[in-house]
């Protein structure tokens, strides 16, 4: 730019976000480990929409998933085990200019908060929920979790766990009142990023359910879907995730899916011979709880001053 | 239909208004204590409810108490099924539910039994009872009310029986609803009580039911009216006592609390359903919205209360109430707030325990459980109401403190004040207690999100919105950055800290007043809903000559300054509490083995004094009479040893 100062011509944007005003700490998952992709698209998905980092709030409860907090620059509430939801419910019911994003895990969310999970979704609050799902108690070393494969041994099912594991799909599409639900891989980073991004974009509580590797307590849940990209089925439809050129060659089973079709989401959901990947379901009209949590918040101290003295009175002797 | 003229009028058409004039010579009285009791649904307590407005509008000290049996629906004509109300009103301010009954209306025979086992009637206890149980169709009915007169008698109880059941039929097809606003008619003759207002407080009571259900309710006071001014032999009058300069406003203390959440600023009320703190949500449910709040029920209790500590997280803090289950299930996110230092205020509406216990019932259970029940140290600021009053203001100060001292703050109530209704000073309102605007300027980035300072732990909160403010709350051990440390003397200094403001909270607060002589025999010491009930107990045992006072706390956590000063005047203290301790006389109980009171346990640590305790977990409000009867007893003991 001829010697200009470089962030001269940014100028007419006022504030310009780089990746590094998103990126907090240095993250201490493991080598290897699934979380780091998701990071990495969320940090991508919040520059390309240039989120305020005062305004974003990221919400976790415990687990390896629930450091993300850490790992942003903005600002951020590491919580109680499983009680994610909860608490991002609360701080977006009355500062609807917040970006309220969610971090959970397979245990946080659908074992110890699997009561707020179910909620959650039926309350449709605008939010991004993104449960890394790695089948495993990671941060604990190795538990069973709701979405261990049968037979997988773990430190609490040394004999491979015995029931067969919990379907978040079709739990979180059995919710009355859901609008967003994606699923996809973390070893994909174009369609990740390509998720996260059209689940920010959602207007209600987006799900997304990541299915993430572990390469140090759980391998066959994720390798069997490594080794044999057959396993996965990708979803296509004009109001779904949007492909990026070259990705959809890598999948050799795709379907025209309609993300409005939930009785076909269901079908897909059901269907454990092939993994959904893309957008399964989606509601853009389901009514969204911050719109009437927040009523009142125009309200003016007169009109509050008046409206206490009007009950106040009703009492009078 | 709320013209006085129209009752007039009736009794006109009748011919008895001279005649009223006449016969009218009422008997005047310093104070009664009515009680209504009736199987479930049939409106008891809407019955008491109202005649304790309408005297508390004429200017009587009224106390009222509900009596609730746990299940919605429990079967008719039976003891457990008692429903009811205790209305206490005088000429003087009334601060509890007082001792034995004066005059009782009972729907059948059986639920007195309760009541005459929960010893709340004596042998001047005066019974109207609807005698439609006589000519039942059922034999064993006609027995069982045949049995329950004879029982009665030996026990002294003075029975009227009148033909309530008969008298309401000739207004109504069905008494069943109904016969509560007959018996309200014959009970405002008996009483004297403002026909006009009670008319008024009818149809608001329908407002919602339409016109119809209005005139019906009318026709069946002014029906009982009549039948009480013909056929009832009893008519009291009570003089007014409140000064007629100061507006009164009368009100549960459940009603209260929920005022006090729309003064105080607080637009987010979280909460679950439980007894007995579920009607001050219903209340707000009804006027929130007209100060911009919002109650949202929760699928929890622990989603009640993250969901709060999320909106004050963001700026906006909340408030959650609930009762000493909900409180266990809230523990650990109580806990959070405490280490994450986010203002937050929990009501605790106390009923009695353990486990699911007495849903409907008092006691003060839950101090210990609320101090202590977090894991690790986790400092919190306790407040316990004692008055219907203080359950308005006290609001209003947990609010200020959360913010002040960037902590969760516990507001005790229980089912005595949730349920109790006595009138106080209507309060001012000042529009300071709302809260500003969030702050949204920016943050200067070099002051960190726990900036504590050192000597009395306070820090500023950076709240999202806030540019440069950024941090990551964490419940994990913090530093002053925020950041994850678990090193040696990190958690140490955010425990500290954290402490620190409780210290520091203390300076700001006075050592509480002592009711009565500051030194003496014997100082008694309460918190919560027992105020009223103690004080009054000690002012007997003061005119019979004991050198008795009592002191009651505000401050659970941290104690208001000087107790054990206070403490030292008197050659005894003792605690009265409702919470369980063991009696020394029981087998194996020791000075050394015995589990004191919850109160008695944390003053012996909190002042190094041998403090003693007398407590109990009846359910029941405590009555002044045996209470001053417990004193005395202690006090001519204390004299013995002098």
């Amino acid at each position: 730019m001829f010697g200009l100062k470089s962030d001269w011509s940014v100028k007419a944007n006022d504030r310009y976000f780089t990746l590094d005003d998103y990126a907090g700490a240095e993250p201490r998952w493991c080598t290897g480990c699934g979380d780091l992709a998701i990071l990495a698209s969320v940090h991508r998905v919040c520059r390309e929409k240039q989120l305020l980092p005062e305004k974003t709030v990221s919400v976790s409860g415990i687990g390896c998933s629930s450091r993300l907090p850490h790992y942003m620059k903005t600002y951020g509430f590491h919580g109680l085990h499983g009680r994610a939801l909860p608490v991002a419910c609360g701080v977006k019911s009355r500062r609807p200019d917040l970006d309220v994003w969610v971090a959970t895990g397979d245990g946080d969310c659908f074992s110890i908060g699997a009561g707020h999970w179910v909620h959650a979704l039926r309350y449709n609050m605008d939010m991004t929920v993104l449960v890394f799902d790695n089948g495993i108690y990671g941060l604990t070393k190795k538990q069973t979790s709701p979405t261990t494969p049968e037979e997988y041994q773990t430190n609490t099912h040394p004999s491979g766990a015995v029931l067969p594991p919990l379907n978040p799909l079709t739990v979180s599409l059995g919710v009355s009142n859901i609008s967003f639900v994606a699923q996809m891989v973390d070893w994909n980073p174009p369609l990740l990023y390509e998720t996260i991004k059209a689940a920010h974009e959602h207007k209600g509580t987006s799900f997304v359910r990541i299915v993430q590797r572990c390469p140090v307590f759980m391998d066959v849940m994720n390798d069997e879907m490594l080794d044999d990209p057959a396993r996965l089925l990708l979803l296509n439809h004009e109001q779904g995730i949007p492909v990026p050129d070259g990705v959809g060659k890598l999948f050799e089973n795709q379907l025209d899916h309609d993300p409005g079709d939930l009785s076909a989401a269901l079908g897909l959901a059901t269907d454990l011979s092939k993994i959904p990947v893309g957008l399964l379901y989606r509601n853009p009209d389901a009514r969204m709880y911050n719109e009437i949590s927040s009523n009142g918040l125009d309200l003016s101290h007169e009109e509050k001053l008046a409206g206490v003295n009007e009950v106040l009175d009703k009492f009078l002797i | 239909m709320n013209d006085p003229a129209e009752l007039i009028a009736v009794k006109q058409i009748d011919g008895v208004v001279e005649e009223l004039q006449v016969r009218d010579s009422a008997t005047s009285i310093g104070e009664h204590i009515v009680e209504i009791v009736s199987d479930s649904g049939e409106g008891a307590q809407k019955c008491g409810q109202t005649f304790g407005i309408v005297s508390a509008r004429m200017g009587n000290g009224v106390w009222t108490v509900e009596i609730i049996p746990a299940e919605i629906q429990p079967p008719a004509r039976t003891p457990d099924g008692a429903s009811g109300i205790r209305i206490r009103l005088g000429d003087s301010l009334m601060t509890n539910m007082g001792n034995d009954a004066n005059l009782v209306v009972a729907f059948n025979e059986q639920v007195l039994r309760s009541r005459i086992a929960s010893n709340a009637y004596d042998e001047k206890t005066v019974v109207l009872l609807d005698n439609m149980w006589a000519s039942d169709r059922d034999e064993k009915i006609r027995q069982q009310y045949a049995d329950a007169l004879l029982e009665f008698a030996e026990y002294g109880l003075e029975v009227i029986e009148l033909p309530i059941q008969e008298e309401c039929l000739k207004v109504v097809p069905d008494p069943r609803k109904g016969k509560n606003m007959f018996v309200l008619g014959m009970l405002a003759h008996m009483y004297s009580r403002d026909t006009e207002k009670a008319l008024a407080e009818i149809s608001s009571i329908f407002a919602r039911k339409g016109e119809k259900v209005i005139s019906t309710n009318h026709a069946l006071f002014k029906a009982g009216y009549k039948f009480a001014y013909d056929s009832i032999d009893i008519h009291y009058e009570i003089a007014s006592h409140s000064e007629p300069d100061k507006r009164m406003v009368v009100m549960n203390g459940n009603q209260a609390v929920g005022l006090g959440i729309m003064a105080s600023g607080m637009e987010l009320v979280a909460m679950y359903p439980i007894t007995p703190a579920t009607s001050a949500s219903h209340f707000l449910a009804d006027e929130f919205q007209r100060v911009g709040g919002f109650v949202h029920q929760a699928e929890d209790e622990i989603a009640a209360a993250g969901f709060s500590i999320g909106a004050s997280y963001a700026g906006k803090t909340a408030c959650t109430i609930t009762s000493g289950p909900g409180i266990a299930l809230k523990t650990e996110m109580i806990g959070l707030a405490s280490m994450a230092e986010i203002p937050l205020v929990i009501i605790d509406v106390q009923r009695g325990g353990p486990s699911t216990g007495l849903p409907t019932k008092v006691e003060q259970s839950d101090l210990l459980a609320t101090l202590f029940g977090a894991p690790g140290d986790s400092p919190k600021i306790i407040m316990a109401a004692a008055t219907i009053s203080d359950c308005f203001h006290f609001v209003i100060l947990a609010r200020k403190l959360a913010e002040s001292f960037r902590t969760p703050v516990i507001l005790l109530s229980d089912a005595n004040l949730a349920t109790g209704v006595q009138p106080f000073e209507r309060p001012e309102v000042n529009d300071d207690w709302f809260s500003s605007p969030i702050d949204q300027s920016e943050w200067d980035k070099k002051v960190s999100a726990y900036d504590w300072d050192e000597e009395t732990g306070l820090s500023a909160r950076p709240i999202p919105g806030m540019r440069g403010g950024e941090y990551v709350v964490t419940g994990l051990a913090h530093n002053r950055y925020a950041k994850i440390a678990y090193d040696a003397t990190t958690n140490q200094a955010g425990c500290s800290m954290r402490s620190r403001k409780l210290a520091a909270m203390v300076q700001t607060l006075e050592p509480p007043k002592v009711h009565g002589d500051p030194e003496g025999d014997l100082l008694i010491v309460g918190w919560g809903s027992t105020l009223g009930t103690i004080e009054e107990a000690v002012g007997v045992a003061r005119e019979n000559g004991h050198k008795v006072s009592s002191v009651h706390l505000r401050f659970l956590s941290p104690f208001e300054p000087g107790l054990r000063e206070i403490c030292s005047r008197f050659k005894q203290v003792m605690t009265v509490e409702l919470n369980y301790s063991d009696d020394i006389d029981s087998p194996y109980i020791t000075d050394e083995s015995r589990r004191y009171s919850q109160l008695a346990q944390l003053l012996r640590a909190h002042t190094l004094l041998d403090i003693d305790c007398w407590s109990t977990v009846s359910g029941n409000p405590l009555q002044p009479g045996k209470i001053s009867r417990v004193i005395i007893d202690r006090a001519i003991q204390i004299e013995g040893e002098n």
